[in-house]
This record gives structure tokens, sequence and C-alpha cells, in this order.
């Protein structure tokens, strides 16, 4: 019989606990299991690339760009759920075609426009811009679309045009329509007219040169890059002029109106639970200071006088 | 049965962190994996607050005794997850920065509900020893440990305020611990009752 030297021996308070290092040992394997396949299931597809897209050298921002799966799998777009990854996974759920945009109220020339007379009408240019959630974190969006005021001018807006109301999308089958997000839909969004009119709001139709993926607002969505987030409209159905302000979801309803119609990105500004001082850009590990809106002072002009403060 | 029971919860506690952990390696925390972090981690904590508080309604409406076997263990893993959740934030949220995180605890209730959630789990913690109950003796150390009620109302708050909008998870979870807690306030006023009856 071999020798079986003191060292070889496992100490008697450990062998009483084999069965804890046996079930840690599986449940980590289990774990790390689960893991790899969750990583497998949120790979995105890419979508068709847009026909013909000029890069505007102006908006090229100059910044790294944030990865496609980052601004595919990370959205806020509570008709599709209202977890980060639920507007990636549910995508399938929002019909994009066919696809009307109304614009009317205040104009001389109402029409339904189809999406893809749309895509024929204006030439679509990408712009590198970058996008501040009111929830503290900021990512860079190659968009490609067109300005937001080449549509509007199209319908010649009568004098009493003074603000822009956005409807979004409702369709029975998107999960948060169905169940229960805490906001009531459509999604409302609104910009005063000038605001509309400024060259860098875009109606996007597309992100690093594809069709716009569902869950980022396909077919075609507001940006406004020195606004939070939430202010550009997802998957618009109309377009409305309009002489009084209208209401917005954020503003109006949900959560007793803790935004404010403007909503521009103000570092000095705080949300009633955090501070909008600074961010946290995907990808990045410390968090950057937020611009004075998001960076882009050219906007500075169209809010001269007022007081942001109580315009927040 | 009764030899597995303890292990058996201990490595079910270390089972979120596994998890996490794996997820990591993995590169499975999303666009934000700091806020997935933090938050995971926010949410482990809670459930386990919970399960810590329902031990004694367990034994008291279904008579299992087993539970208060592993109430103290669920309640140190409370306060375990409870710490990593704070360090994530000063860490890896805030990056250590001391004027931005005295300023986020004063002026938002949310962080300060937070914090001072932790505050209150912290002596109790400290305490949960066999040799802290004796030195502060049954009745005192009982009362002390009174205060993870407080702590489970902080806690509810703080994690309805976490979303934008009223959420069914976090109504439900408040739900849960409003009805673990009632559950003691009518087994004292029930033993009361009895005790006035027997003289």
């Amino acid at each position: 019989m071999a020798r079986v030297r003191s060292s070889e021996i496992t100490p008697k308070a450990l062998w009483l606990r084999r069965r804890e290092f046996l079930a840690l040992g599986a449940a980590g394997a289990g774990a790390v299991l689960l893991g790899a396949d969750a990583a497998r299931a949120r790979e995105v597809k890419h979508g068709a690339k847009l026909p013909s897209v000029t890069p505007n050298p102006k908006y090229a921002a100059g910044e790294t760009k944030t990865p496609f799966q980052d601004i595919t799998t990370y959205n806020n777009f509570y008709e599709l759920g209202t977890d980060k990854g639920d507007p990636s996974d549910n995508a399938d759920k929002l019909v994009t075609r066919p696809w009307t945009l109304k614009i009317d109220g205040e104009v001389a020339k109402p029409r339904t426009w189809d999406i893809d007379e749309i895509l024929k009408t204006f030439p679509v240019e990408e712009r590198v811009y970058r996008l501040r959630c009111v929830e503290a974190w900021s990512m860079v969006i190659p968009w490609d679309g067109f300005p937001l005021g080449d549509l509007i001018k199209k319908a010649e807006p009568t004098s009493r045009a003074k603000y822009v109301a956005f409807t979004s999308v409702v369709q029975p089958q998107m999960p948060g329509v169905k169940g229960y997000a805490g906001i009531p839909f459509p999604y409302l969004e609104g910009l005063r007219i000038d605001e509309a009119m400024h060259p860098l709001a875009i109606l996007a139709v597309g992100l690093y040169g594809e069709v716009l993926p569902n869950q980022d607002g396909a077919p075609i969505r507001l940006v406004a890059p020195w606004k939070y987030g939430f202010k550009s409209g997802k998957s618009l159905v109309r377009i409305r002029l309009q002489e009084t302000q209208p209401p917005t979801t954020w503003s109006q309803y949900a959560g007793g109106g803790e935004y404010g119609f403007y909503a521009n990105v103000n570092p000095e500004v705080d949300h009633p639970r955090w501070s909008q001082a600074k961010e946290r850009r995907i990808g990045e590990f410390l968090r950057r200071k937020t611009l004075m809106f998001n960076g882009y002072p050219e906007v500075a002009p169209l809010y001269a006088g007022m007081d942001l403060r109580k315009f927040f | 049965m009764k030899r597995w029971l303890v292990p058996g919860a201990f490595a079910a506690c270390l089972l979120p962190l596994a998890w996490l952990v794996a997820r990591f390696l993995l590169h499975d925390l999303g666009a934000n994996p700091i806020d997935t972090v933090l938050n995971d981690l926010g949410y482990i904590t809670f459930v386990l607050l919970a399960l810590t508080l329902a031990c004694t309604p367990a034994q008291i409406l279904l008579g299992w005794n087993w539970t208060l076997r592993i109430r103290k263990l669920l309640g140190d893993f409370c306060f375990f997850y409870a710490c990593l959740h704070m360090l994530s934030y000063l860490g890896l949220d805030q990056g250590l920065d001391v004027s931005a995180i005295v300023q986020d605890v004063l002026k938002h209730k949310f962080i300060m509900l937070g914090m001072a959630t932790w505050l209150l789990l912290l002596p109790l913690a400290v305490t949960s020893t066999d040799g802290w109950q004796k030195r502060l003796g049954f009745r005192r150390w009982k009362r002390l440990h009174r205060l993870v009620y407080l702590a489970a109302g902080l806690a509810s708050i703080h994690f309805i305020l976490r979303f934008k909008t009223p959420r069914i998870e976090t109504l439900a979870w408040t739900a849960v611990m409003a009805v673990l807690l009632l559950v003691r306030v009518f087994e004292a006023a029930r033993r009361r009752v009895r005790m006035i009856q027997s003289g």
C-alpha cells in the first residue's frame, strides 16, 4: 500500500465542507453557461444599406462613435418595453411598412407622406451627433437624415404656426402598449417652431449608413441633439403645426411633470433625483462633464433672454 | 436535509455574485455595464432583505422552524450585497469623486435614502454575532435589530424612486415588504390579547 503524505490529506474541516464546494462549482459553471447563452441572444442583426448617404463634414463631431451594438441594444422606447434591452428584444413587434407620416395643422399644404416618397424626395446626409440621455448617459451616433425644416417648409406653415407637435406610433401588438408602461400612449413631443426650423434638428431614417433599426425609432424619427434624448420622438406618424404649446408626454403626464417642455441639456439644472453636471459616455469608465446645450452653442440665440432654470 | 440547509443557503446566496462575475467575464453586462452592476446589486440586496424578513412570518404562518436557522445568514448576506452596491456607487458610478458624492447625497432624496438604508443596516450587521447578542443583552439586542423594519421602508422608497415611472415590479416588492411587517404587527397584537386573557 502506497504511503499517503500528510500534505496530500485534505484537512478535515475542508473535507466536511466538500459538498459546499461542489455546489459552488456547479453554480458557477451554470452561471457561465447561462451567461454565454444570453450573450449570444443579444447579437443585433444589421439592416439594409441606405442607397445614397453624403457625409456632412460640418457635423462630423470628431469623437469616437459609439458601437452599433450599443446603439441598438441600450434604448428607451417604452412602447417596446421599459427595460433598456426590451426594445432590441422586441424590435420585430414594430411594423414599419406600410408607413405614412402626416403633416398638418397650421399649414397651407397639409399632406400625408408615404415613407418611401420621403426617402426619394429628401437627400440623406450623415451627421455625427452626441446624444445625451436625461438619465445621465451619452452616446455619439452617426445618424442618416435630413433637416426637419426641409419637410416643414414644403407644407408652407402659416403665420399662426408657433409650435410643432410630434406623435409617435401606437400599434396594438407592441408589448409596452399592450401592457403597462407607466406613461400614456401615443408618445407626444413638441418643439417651438424656431427650434424645429434650426438646421441642427433632423429627421433620421438611418444610422451607420443602414436603415434605422426598429428599436431606434424606425422608419423615421426626430433628432434634436441639444436636448435630452426623450425630446426626439421615435417612429413618427404625425407632425402637426399649431399656435399653442402642445402637451408632451414627460412634461404633462408621467412622474408629476418632472421634465419641462424645453428639456435642453443643461449641466446646471439637476433632475429631481440625480445631478446632470456629468454624464457617462457609453464605453467610458469615468464620467465626463456635461456641456451646455450638449456642446451645441449655436442654439443659444434661440433662448436669449429666457431663464433656463425656469424653462428647463 | 438538516445538514444541507446552511451550506446550501450559503451557496445560494453567492449565486447572484457568481452570475454577475460570469456576465462580466463574458462581456454580457450590456452597453452600460456600470449601471447594470450597480442596479443588479441593489436588486439582490433588496430581495435578500425581503427574504431575511420573511423568515419570521414563515415560522408564524407556516410553522417552518428551519427558516429561523438561516435568518442570520440571509441578513449577513443582505449586508454583504448592500456593501457591494454601495461600493459600486462610490467607486464605479461616481469614480470616488468626493464632492460629487456629497452633493448627490445631500441634494437627491433617492441617493440619501439608499445611504440611510445602508447606515441602518451597518450596526445590525456588526452586532449580528452571538458575542454581541450576549454583550447587549437579548432585549436590547432585539430592540436594536428592529431597525431593520425602518430599513425595509426606506429601501422600498429608494427602489420605487429609481425608475421614472411607477413600475409593477417595485410596487409589488413594496407590497411584499408591507405584508412581512404587517404579519409581525398582527402577531404581536395577538400575543398581547392572549397575555391579557390569560391574565
